[in-house]
């Protein structure tokens, strides 16, 4: 019986290794509509990103007073702001700010809790009741108002917005992989592994960390798009990045507000691209969870 | 010199042509009986810092906090927008002057009393300003410079205080009526000179009733206040709203009534449109500038090249015209209230560094200045506070200034409280926006702002400049009006074209749009006069 489901096991692998990659598209769109979407949107934005400057048509950053508020045109197809800057190319290089602090925070925060969720269900003991406190009290605020804290704390600026965000996710993602590490850790392999007299760093890196990349997996596409939210929500309420730095929740601040009935496009355009980024992490995560999740594939 | 000193002082001869308080509802408002009652709920842009009002320089100390106090004299709460006409709050009746224009001798009101019910005597208004003019070591003293010519000030008896000056000057009275020269009790300041930072106790028409942090502070009326029938109304909440939409929201919405700071030409617009006849909108120029101030103990700011070229950099005249569209500032100046005869014309603004009617020839110099002090490349970091108005707006300008002649400029926003460490005990900054917003206009005094930092308690540009302090000295000790005006403009020259100490950007408009109900409110050049809303009331 073992026999042969290693058998079937191989030969998937293998017909898997034979489909050229788009068939495997074509086959991730046909059974992941909502995903693929997601991740179009997610691979469209990374490009926007890092062809910013290719693609921006103006300066985000340079005033030009005579074209204030300018309504989307053939010249600015977003319109322009309260400085005369074009707000296409604000949109565009805002993009790169969005997705550094998402990226950033998102694996940073995701792979510390990584590791101090695996140590503290492998060493469990004091050691995992103490640590568990500790991220017991962390979780008990809400992300943003832990945020808030750390970026009253450290000062306004975009490093101090990746720590602010960075340090609320580390214990959402070490009690989610700390939960599927306390199985990992039954498993008799891992006795074997003591038996062996390696230490702990190899037993918890190399025999346990990459047991529980599906959760973590999970948990990092999860936090992108929740990333991209703090910091547009940090910007909006002036502790995120700061002016000039082309940001969208930057961008529906100040001006945005003010002109919200005059010259609503401010607010709009923005709006939309925090909106649609956030949704497409989100599908995208829904995704990579239902293909990493054994239940949910089975399904 | 005559006890009328202050008022043969240059600054009456144009008293009225000042431009100032040109108020669309207010003008011409004939005399309506007050009505007593109700609360006034006004909004504040920011918290104050601390609520010692010596120490402080922001509206958001004095907006809050200063229906809590008394003070000495006072500008006309009917007459705010005079420069000269000042009356007594705790005085029985203005002096003339004695001893050839030395002396001044302040009858003080009997009878007054501190909220905790301890007697106001002429001890504590001597505690008050000796504590304002000789500071302690270690306690911040905003304007202690104002009183340069004083020599001492005693209590001849309790309800007696006298000053004497070292020499007769026109500047005094005015500093005298500064509204923040809160009378504080002597007993609390012997106690701890620091006690009014953390704490609030005054003699003023309102009691503090409580302080919710981030949210509001609220007074309620002192039955025991010594002005007959005042005040009118049974408290105030001043409530703190950092955004600036919602403070327009909140008075759209009748949350609030007013906000005694100033709005944007398009707040008033649109508060006027959806409000018609609700809003009343009062207008007036504005005794407060907004600043640049490079910190020169940090390099290369130390170099007068580099801060020349930073202020060469900066187009205000093109400036004016279009951010007096979207913010609260509007005209270009020098050092002196624009309009005050005092204050450079456009002639004599035009041959200073950063006011050439030809920017391309002043970028270009710009460049050279940077080149020759081997500072083209520079990147720096804009210190600014986390007020919309007008200073994030100014500082992202100022900015796009700077890129023109190939500076790589970020910008820092702190709150109130963080900004002004940073300036005073941090200094850890290399260019700040500053401002210098006065109450009283009067330029003699209000340049104060530009002297030495060991004179001043407010040039945050740690500098020392020994001419600059002689010239304001020979200023503020001159009594012909030609020879003022001629210190002036070389202490203008020096101080914004030779040594760059400061760079000015725009001066301020202000628009106060607020709800028709609130009475007995007159708008001044200043946002820091006539706040103590004794004399308020509400209509309806």
């Amino acid at each position: 019986m073992t026999v042969s489901q290693i058998e079937v096991g191989a030969e998937v692998e293998d017909l898997v290794q034979r489909a050229p990659w788009p068939v495997l598209l074509m086959d991730m769109i046909r059974r992941k509509p909502l995903g693929a979407a997601g991740a179009f949107i997610v691979v469209f934005f990374i490009l926007i990103a890092a062809f910013a400057n290719v693609i921006a048509p103006y300066d985000p950053t340079a005033n030009a007073f005579d074209r204030m508020h300018m309504a989307p045109g053939a010249e600015h197809w977003f319109g322009t702001d309260q400085f005369g800057r074009d707000l296409m190319s604000r949109l565009i290089y805002g993009a790169r700010t969005a997705l550094f602090v998402g990226f950033v925070a998102a694996f940073v925060g995701s792979t510390l809790g990584l590791v101090l969720g695996v140590a503290s269900a492998y060493f469990g003991g004091l050691f995992d009741l103490v640590l568990q406190r500790i991220m017991d009290v962390f979780m008990a605020f809400p992300l943003i108002i832990m945020a808030l804290a750390v970026v009253a704390i450290l000062g306004s600026g975009i490093q101090n917005v990746i720590i602010a965000i960075t340090i609320p996710f580390i214990p959402h993602c070490a009690r989610v992989v700390r939960s599927s590490a306390l199985s990992v850790r039954e498993i008799p392999y891992i006795d074997a592994a003591r038996a062996c007299g390696f230490g702990h760093s190899r037993i918890i890196l190399r025999h346990m960390v990459p047991n529980v990349m599906a959760p973590y997996l999970i948990m990092l596409t999860a936090f992108v798009g929740q990333a991209i939210l703090l910091e547009a929500s940090l910007s909006y309420l002036g502790l995120g990045v700061q002016e000039p730095t082309p940001a969208w929740g930057l961008m529906l601040q100040g001006g945005a507000e003010e002109y919200a009935e005059s010259a609503p496009w401010i607010a709009i355009f923005p709006g939309l691209a925090i909106t649609l980024a956030v949704f497409a992490f989100n599908l995208f995560g829904d995704a990579v969870r239902d293909a990493l999740d054994p239940k949910l594939r089975s399904q | 010199m005559t006890g009328r000193l202050w008022k043969t002082a240059p600054r009456l001869a144009v008293a009225a042509g000042l431009g100032v308080a040109v108020a669309f509802g207010a003008a011409g408002a004939v005399a309506e009986t007050p009505k007593k009652g109700g609360v006034l709920k006004y909004v504040v842009p920011a918290e104050p810092p601390s609520f010692d009002g010596h120490r402080e320089t922001t509206f958001a100390l004095i907006h809050p906090i200063a229906p809590f106090y008394s003070v000495l004299i006072r500008v006309n709460p009917d007459n705010p927008g005079s420069p000269t006409d000042f009356v007594c709050d705790l005085c029985t009746e203005m002096p003339q002057a004695s001893d050839d224009g030395k002396k001044y001798t302040f009858a003080l009101r009997k009878g007054v009393t501190f909220h905790d019910g301890s007697a106001l005597t002429a001890q504590d208004v001597v505690a008050t300003f000796e504590k304002i003019i000789n500071p302690p070591e270690g306690v911040a003293s905003a304007r202690k410079a104002f009183f340069v010519m004083v020599e001492k000030v005693s209590a001849a008896d309790d309800h007696t205080v006298v000053f004497d000056l070292k020499y007769p000057s026109g500047a005094f009275i005015p500093a005298l009526a500064n509204p923040y020269n809160f009378i504080y009790a002597k007993a609390k300041l012997d106690q701890d000179i620091h006690w009014y930072e953390k704490n609030v106790m005054g003699s003023g028409p309102f009691v503090f009733k409580e302080r919710q942090p981030g949210a509001l502070i609220s007074g309620e009326r002192n039955a025991d206040y010594y002005h007959e029938g005042k005040p009118y109304l049974d408290g105030f909440e001043a409530i703190f709203a950092k955004k600036q939409s919602l403070r327009v929201q909140a008075i759209r919405g009748g949350r609030a009534a007013i906000e005694f700071r100033g709005f944007p030409p398009k707040s008033r617009d649109d508060l006027k449109k959806a409000l018609g006849d609700d809003i009343t909108v009062q207008e007036s120029d504005w005794n407060c500038v907004l600043l640049a101030t490079p910190n020169q103990k940090v390099k290369p700011f130390d170099d007068p090249r580099v801060r020349r070229a930073l202020s060469l950099a900066i187009d205000r005249w093109g400036g004016s015209k279009y951010l007096s569209e979207i913010a609260i500032v509007k005209t270009v100046g020098g050092v002196a209230f624009p309009g005050h005869p005092l204050a450079a014309t456009r002639e004599e603004l035009e041959q200073i560094a950063g006011y050439w009617p030809d920017l391309e020839k002043s970028r270009a110099e710009a460049k050279r200045l940077l080149a020759e002090a081997g500072a083209s490349n520079l990147k720096f970091t804009v210190n600014n506070r986390a007020v919309d108005q007008p200073y994030k707006i100014v500082g992202t300008w100022l900015i796009d200034q700077w890129k023109q002649i190939g500076l790589e400029v970020e910008q820092r926003v702190q709150p109130t409280g963080p900004f002004y460490a940073t300036l005073r005990q941090k200094k850890d900054f290399d260019v700040s926006i500053d401002f210098n917003c006065q109450a009283v206009v009067n330029p003699l005094l209000d340049v104060s702002k530009f002297i030495s930092g060991n004179r001043s308690g407010n040039s945050y540009g740690g500098y020392e400049d020994p001419e600059v302090d002689k010239m304001f000295d020979a200023m503020n000790r001159a009594a012909d009006p030609a020879e003022q005006r001629k210190l002036m403009r070389a202490f203008e020259q020096r101080v914004l074209n030779d040594q760059v100490h400061s760079m000015i950007t725009l001066w301020w408009y202000r628009i106060i749009p607020h709800r028709s109900e609130v009475k007995g409110w007159k708008i001044s050049p200043s946002h820091y006069l006539n706040q103590d809303l004794s004399g308020v009331w509400l209509d309806g």
